[in-house]
């Protein structure tokens, strides 16, 4: 963090780029849209829970797209779920980040050849911004993916979107 | 308690038009034929027997015996033509504690079985379903539409048949891998 772990004694003021500000208060609190899909859901759920504790990460679930910063892709898509997904991502204010967990999000999985009802892939319907690979991740592989999403947040610029 | 033996004769002394004969060769449960356009009053006569009262659906599923001849057609697929579709039914009593099984099979390109929607309740859905994927029309059931595909899914294309071919876009999104 380095803003923060020291204490101030004279003064009161932080100085700071606006650029580092918000991109620090944006990946410290990356507010998931409470959506699950399938067994990758339970190891979403796992790591939510205490003994992993997403929330140390400033992850919650929030129930309404309106109130969502990023959403987890956590199972297989179907092409009856791709149309609401995509409305789902479309109720949710900029910015907006999208983490593909497992096989079945990233490319259909073990649907890939005979899966007649499944979308090979979400980043057809929707921009990826970090694939989580696993069938399903464990928790520890979803937290990796959450840190490169905070990589790539704490690169951004206001200048130009790059997510 | 019945055996299927033993059931078997009970249907087939009242029913002598109705059910073709009882297979106790498969690995499986041993399993009665019937005709698929009585298979109402066979369900019907088991519900209601006091002997027998079958008094409940546990599944019923559609197969796709695929035991037709296999062509090519003008795209070079291969497409099944002849055949029979099936209708498998797994019925229990709770009262006597039986089980038996029943099997209707139609013809591919008309496979028109009797609904048993309104001796069990439990058929409404499974019949549904069984129409969706492998495309067996059920006569007088209610609300024959599909109930897992979309209802934009593409009119007479059902997936669970053996020769389904995927089609290329579903709503502008690419199918294939």
């Amino acid at each position: 963090m380095g803003l923060l772990d020291k204490e101030f004694s004279e003064s009161n003021i932080v100085i700071a780029k606006t650029e580092d500000l918000f991109n620090w208060a944006r990946l410290s609190s990356i507010w998931q849209l409470s959506f699950g899909l399938a067994c990758c859901a339970i190891e979403m759920m796992a790591t939510s829970a205490s003994h992993y504790d997403f929330d140390r990460f400033g992850v919650m679930p929030r129930p309404t797209p309106r109130q969502a910063d990023a959403i987890i892709i956590s199972g297989t898509v179907t092409l009856k779920m791709a149309s609401r997904i995509k409305r789902l991502y479309e109720q949710m204010p900029d910015p907006k980040y999208i983490i593909s967990m497992g096989s079945c999000a990233n490319c259909g999985g073990p649907y890939w050849e005979h899966g007649y009802h499944v979308l090979k892939g979400i980043d057809r319907v929707i921009p990826v911004d970090v694939y989580v690979p696993g069938c399903p991740p464990r928790p520890e592989a979803l937290l990796e993916g959450l840190l490169k999403l905070q990589e790539k947040i704490r690169k951004e610029t206001l200048r130009k979107k790059s997510a | 308690m019945k055996n299927p033996a033993e059931i078997y004769d009970i249907i087939k002394s009242n029913f002598p038009d109705g059910i073709f004969e009882l297979n106790t060769s498969l690995p499986v449960e041993p399993l009665i034929q019937v005709n698929p356009m009585k298979i109402h009053v066979v369900s019907e006569f088991l519900r209601d027997a006091e002997e027998l009262k079958f008094d409940s659906l546990m599944n019923l599923s559609g197969v796709d015996d695929a035991n037709g001849e296999r062509i090519s057609d003008e795209n070079g697929n291969e497409i099944i033509k002849g055949g029979t579709l099936s209708v498998y039914y797994h019925l229990h009593s709770f009262r006597f504690n039986h089980k038996i099984t029943l099997k209707v099979s139609a013809p591919r390109e008309n496979p028109e079985v009797e609904s048993v929607e309104n001796i069990w309740k439990t058929a409404d859905w499974h019949e549904r379903e069984a129409f969706d994927l492998i495309g067996i029309k059920f006569i007088n059931h209610p609300d024959l539409r599909r109930i897992l595909m979309p209802y934009d899914w593409e009119d007479g294309s059902h997936p669970l048949r053996k020769d389904y071919q995927n089609p290329e876009f579903y709503q502008g999104m690419k199918v294939p891998y």
